[in-house]
């Protein structure tokens, strides 16, 4: 595996964005270590999004690298990172509506399948012994996220709790190093957070997943984050252990004003 | 113990046809059609055959439009092509049935190609638009380009011939037709539940993800328009073969309008909506010109106006499902079934 010689597996430098006169990051740093759950918390609009976007190259920044086990991000098209083994989810579920749970998890395997149009058109054989080892791994992960009993629905008619386990599904379908988790528990109620947040865990220490969590609900964070860093109008305002972002002052004064940051959900039904 | 539908493995669970009734089902389907034309007589066959070479058109045009989503109005000029590329290669190359009819399909797919690389940018309207725009072309070239194509006269398609036997009567052409109609469906039933077609669906319903996901867009978007057109060029290469001339009236700009109606009648993004739409389709001016035999003293309109006619009936068919049955007849089929299996239990 490539180390690189700072110890860190994702490397995002000096990276800004601009959307027209909209300035979403500026002069961005941060540092992932392999195996580590980080959080990236800010406010509305703050950018974390964006950081995502860059990463999965759905976005092209206007400067800026981004390094992961020491290959050049930047160079690569949005459709090619995946195979660099970096997966995500989506703040407003971007699933296959019309497809099954089993076959976005299926699809979440693309790039590992290795099966054209005339294997696939005819099908026994190589296509068929293809799609048998592949739903071995799929129905892992429907197991693992205890999703049995939708496995054969289609996704569209999902409460959307359960829609944003599919899409976790198929994030680890993909067989990721790194899962970036765009707000996975926005919209769930105290039992999905809890469940999610322990899937988390499970995906980081069984799996050896390293995770990059964007979220609001602050009690989810501070309970599972290894580190943190807080963006603020496109600019990173700190960076350390939970303990450390929540006592940071720059941090509080972002905050100030917004409901998010202490007034995490658990606080409120403790 | 055997209960409901619990499948032992997955190989089990992947299987096309999974119980032992819809293989029975099956098997009864398959003695039905090779009794079919000798109990049916040569019209009923004439219009089953011409409705199973547009199943094939309509597959083709489901890949693209039902299954990638990239809607097109350019099928019918695909199907000219696979038309003229298997009429020139027989008569003027003589090439025998077997090679010409996939090389006129490997050409028509190439033409797909070629519409489908400059179209990736394009989305929706555009797409109609520029598809559109390729009819016109086409069919500009058919009829000017008269050294190859003989140009309005149009030209014969010498008969099929194998082992001496030219395949030249409504039956022979039926046992030609059918097992490649079948063949293709299930071609393309397989391509859909493996990886090519999942990425075609998912194209369909979140490109961005997708991306994401590692399926490279404009890959599968060509690929989708190679396959489908493929398969335009098969069903253009055995009308052509079926009719035996060929001029440009027989692939007027409607034409595409005729494969758009199949998909959305029979139902987008299915396999067995294609066969339905292709039948509905096919049968409905047949029935409409059964209608002016009948009527046509009292209504003369129906004959005078037959074309107008036609495609009123298909866009008010069209309309008709948008509105009221938008899964088309295949989501219908499906309801059925779903109503039989919980009868009396239908709550
Ligand atoms: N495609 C785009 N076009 C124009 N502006 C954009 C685009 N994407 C993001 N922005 C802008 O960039 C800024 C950062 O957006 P981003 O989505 O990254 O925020 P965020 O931190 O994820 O916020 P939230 O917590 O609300 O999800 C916002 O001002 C947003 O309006
Ligand atoms: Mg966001």
């Amino acid at each position: 595996m490539h180390q690189q010689s700072n110890g860190y597996q994702l490397e995002i430098k000096n990276l800004s964005m601009r959307f027209g006169g909209i300035v979403a990051l500026d002069n961005v740093s941060l540092g992932i270590k392999k195996g580590e759950i980080f959080s990236i918390i800010g406010p509305n609009g703050a950018g974390k999004t964006t950081v995502f976007n860059c990463i999965s190259r759905v976005y092209t920044p206007q400067r800026g690298e981004i390094t992961f086990e020491g290959h050049n991000i930047l160079k690569l098209k949005a459709h090619q990172v995946s195979g660099l083994g970096i997966a995500r989810t989506f703040q407003n579920v971007e699933l296959f509506k019309n497809m099954t749970v089993l076959d976005n998890l299926m699809l979440g395997r693309h790039h590992i399948i290795n099966c054209g149009v005339i294997a696939g058109g005819i099908y026994l054989g190589k296509a068929q012994r293809l799609e048998i080892e592949h739903r071995k791994r799929a129905e892992w992960i429907i197991d693992f996220l205890e999703m049995e009993a939708v496995r054969k629905q289609v996704v569209r008619n999902l409460p959307f709790g359960t829609q944003k386990r599919v899409e976790l599904g198929r994030a680890l379908a993909m067989d990721p190093k790194l899962i970036l988790l765009d707000e996975p528990v926005s919209g769930m109620n105290l039992e999905e957070t809890e469940d999610i947040a322990r899937f988390i865990l499970d995906i980081n220490e069984e799996l050896g997943i390293t995770c990059i969590i964007v979220e609001h609900d602050m009690g989810v964070v501070m309970d599972i984050s290894d580190r943190v860093a807080a963006i603020d109008f496109g600019e990173k305002i700190a960076e350390g252990t939970a303990g450390e972002i929540q006592k940071d002052t720059e941090v509080i004064k972002a905050y100030l004003g917004s409901e998010d940051l202490v007034v995490g959900r658990r606080v409120e039904e403790d | 113990m055997t209960s409901g539908d619990f499948k032992t493995s997955y190989k089990a669970d992947t299987a096309i046809f999974q119980t032992i009734w819809i293989k029975l089902w099956m098997a009864g389907l398959v003695v039905f059609m090779i009794f079919f034309p000798f109990w049916a007589g040569p019209y009923l066959t004439y219009v089953v055959n011409l409705a199973a070479i547009a199943t094939i058109g309509a597959l083709g045009l489901n890949i693209l439009t039902g299954f990638t989503g990239q809607i097109s109005l350019g099928h019918g000029a695909f199907i000219a092509i696979g038309a003229y590329s298997t009429a020139i290669l027989t008569a003027d190359a003589g090439f025998p049935f077997w090679l010409a009819l996939p090389v006129a399909a490997l050409i028509t797919a190439t033409s797909g190609l070629i519409v489908g690389v400059p179209s990736l940018r394009l989305k929706g309207l555009y797409l109609v638009m520029s598809t559109l725009a390729f009819s016109f072309i086409v069919q500009y070239v058919i009829i000017k380009w008269e050294g190859l194509t003989r140009g309005s006269t149009g030209m014969g398609v010498p008969s099929p011939k194998f082992f001496g036997h030219a395949i030249d009567n409504d039956r022979a052409f039926y046992f030609l037709i059918m097992p490649i109609v079948v063949m293709a469906m299930l071609f393309a039933r397989n391509l859909i539940r493996t990886k090519v077609g999942r990425a075609w669906v998912a194209i369909r319903d979140r490109d961005i993800s997708a991306e994401v996901m590692g399926v490279n867009l404009a890959r599968y978007k060509v690929t989708s328009f190679f396959v489908s057109s493929f398969y335009a060029g098969l069903a253009g290469g055995l009308y052509a073969y079926y009719i035996t001339d060929i001029s440009p009236e027989h692939f007027p700009i409607t034409l595409s309008i005729d494969y758009l109606a199949m998909i959305i009648i029979g139902g987008m993004g299915s396999i067995l909506g294609s066969v339905f739409g292709a039948m509905f389709v096919t049968m409905l001016p047949e029935g409409i010109r059964i209608a002016a035999d009948v009527f046509g003293t009292s209504y003369p309109v129906l004959v005078d106006r037959f074309f107008e006619v036609k495609v009123m009936a298909f866009g008010l068919a069209i309309i008709l499902f948008l509105i009221f049955e938008p899964t088309g007849i295949y989501g219908r089929w499906i309801k059925t079934k779903i109503y039989y299996k919980s009868w009396p239990f239908t709550y």
